[in-house]
């Protein structure tokens, strides 16, 4: 379904020390690095998993997920994501998947959540049967009914993430990219999400890749576990790979990273 | 095509909603109006024979602009899209089936209409009551209305062009404002926002016609009183279609490069 093979994407950082005086000589001359945000990361990923990328904030989960989402190009390496080229076919591969990035929004500000869904479905060209089948199913799940009638800018942020799980499934994607779908949510609203993508799994079949900091978004969701570091992929296997004993999932973690060669607990 | 009808609908939607804004919109239009006026009376006053425009063409053309300011004017930018660069929102848009040309183009279209649709009528009303010559006169003809109506709606798609060759070249840029100002600036000028374009001298006025600023409002404002009429009007049609093809073309390759390149910052 997902196939990820030595993919490599670099980015361009304008480094200069701080202060005046070296801000004055980088207009005349610039340094720039390179940042190899992925570096040769290869998975493969099947119909029907629910796959946690896990791994230190920088290590190159989020731009894992927005290549295999279409919006950025790799540099180098093959990706291919249910029988497209994700980047290259994206007009019609977008079609097939929907992503939900914790820290931004896809709702219209200033309207009811209600008419943003209208336009997503238009945008995906869903048919009404379905759209109605499907939004009074979401509503259900994810008790929107009030919500529906309310503009996004005045929901809570739990709110506003169920109504964002919503408003990317409303076209019946196949393949669901969570980026970060807990960051700042209450008790509640977390078992609620959770509880959602769980059963949006076992019923719908939908694959789902989720990253996330929350070793209970992983105990509770996915039975397989990528880490990645450093652009790398440093395991394919189960949080049981990961836990030491006597620890909790998040002491293990810390040991887990703090083994990465090169790893200082800061961002490079 | 209509996913962006439903998304042009929706922003128009939501830009109805600002009946403030409108109202004091009206309010600066009404002024500014009144002030340009009484200003180039002066000039008219003291030399007639040089004025390049009869006085009532002036005057409906100085109407005219203000009533659909909201479809010329060139610094009227999206906001949303210049913070949807630099912040990553932009992630949304290119995760879905759309165009970003198609629906930026729907978008700016879309707030543009919706800001003229409040303000134009009662512009239009109490300037076309004013005595004359100081209001707004009557088109010369039908059919120049009728052309008014097409090269204003040519001019409307040539103004939004623009702005999408600044958004590509925003593309490109950590801080596009320098970019933003320096360009808005010099178009207004240059499309007969500031001055009307007949008021500039023969030589420099020539190549302003030729330039594909002419065509946001000097064109179908002239129409209008009859100022552009015959050959001449023909010719300053099919330039703004031509210009209108280029500009479309050359955002949407900056669009597409950007897209290409795109770096989602942060996160």
């Amino acid at each position: 379904m997902i196939h990820m093979q030595n993919v490599v994407k670099t980015y361009r950082v304008a480094r200069r020390d701080s202060g005046a005086k070296a801000a004055f000589f980088a207009l005349f001359h610039r340094k720039y690095d390179l940042v190899r945000a992925l570096d040769g990361l290869s998975f493969d990923i099947d119909a029907g998993e629910i796959v946690a990328l896990l791994g230190p904030n920088g290590a190159g989960k989020s731009t894992a997920i927005k290549i295999l989402s279409g919006i950025l190009y790799p540099d180098s390496g093959a990706v291919e994501c249910g029988g497209f080229s994700p980047a290259r076919d994206r007009m019609r591969y977008t079609r097939e998947i929907g992503v939900v990035f914790g820290q931004r929004t896809q709702l219209y500000w200033d309207v009811p959540v209600g008419d943003s869904y209208g336009l997503l479905q238009d945008i995906y060209d869903v048919p009404e049967a379905e759209f109605k089948r499907n939004l009074s199913e979401l509503t259900e799940l994810l008790d929107l009914k009030e919500l529906l009638r309310t503009p996004a800018r005045q929901l809570s942020l739990g709110q506003r993430m169920r109504c964002e799980l919503a408003a990317s499934l409303l076209h019946s994607p196949r393949i669901l990219f969570l980026d970060e779908p807990t960051i700042g949510l209450d008790a509640v609203s977390k078992l609620a999400v959770r509880q959602f993508v769980k059963v949006l799994n076992e019923e719908k079949k939908t694959t789902i890749i989720l990253t996330t900091h929350d070793m209970q978004d992983v105990e509770a969701l996915s039975r397989r576990v990528l880490m990645i570091g450093k652009g790398k992929l440093l395991l394919d296997g189960t949080l049981q790979d990961i836990r030491r004993d006597g620890e909790s999932l998040d002491e293990s973690l810390v040991d887990f990273y703090q083994g990465i060669e090169g790893f200082d607990g800061k961002e490079e | 095509m209509k996913k962006y009808f439903s998304f042009f609908r929706l922003r128009l939607q939501m830009g109805m909603q600002y009946r403030i804004a409108a109202f004091a919109g009206m309010a600066t239009q009404f002024f500014w109006g009144f002030m340009l006026i009484g200003a180039y009376k002066a000039f008219y006053e003291s030399n007639a024979a040089a004025f390049p425009m009869g006085f009532q063409a002036l005057t409906s053309y100085i109407w005219l602009q203000q009533a659909f300011l909201a479809l010329f004017i060139t610094w009227r930018f999206d906001n949303d899209i210049f913070t949807m660069i630099t912040d990553g929102g932009i992630s949304y848009e290119l995760a879905r089936p759309v165009r970003l040309y198609s629906m930026w183009f729907a978008k700016n279209l879309a707030m543009r209409l919706s800001e003229a649709a409040l303000r134009f009528a009662p512009v239009l009303l109490v300037a076309a009551l004013l005595p004359k010559p100081y209001g707004l006169s009557l088109p010369v003809s039908l059919p120049h209305f009728l052309l008014f109506l097409l090269t204003l709606g040519l001019g409307l798609l040539t103004t939004i062009a623009f702005l999408m060759i600044v958004y590509g070249l925003a593309m490109r840029m950590l801080s596009s404002t320098g970019v933003r100002l320096f360009l808005s600036g010099i178009v207004e000028f240059l499309s007969g926002q500031v001055i009307p374009l007949p008021f500039f001298p023969d030589k420099v006025r020539f190549v302003l016609e030729l330039l594909p600023f002419a065509g946001m409002q000097n064109v179908p404002l002239r129409i209008y009183s009859g100022d552009l009429s015959g050959t001449p009007m023909l010719h300053a049609m099919v330039l703004q279609l031509v210009w209108l093809v280029i500009f479309i073309a050359a955002g949407a390759l900056l669009l597409r490069s950007g897209e290409r390149r795109a770096i989602v910052q942060g996160g």
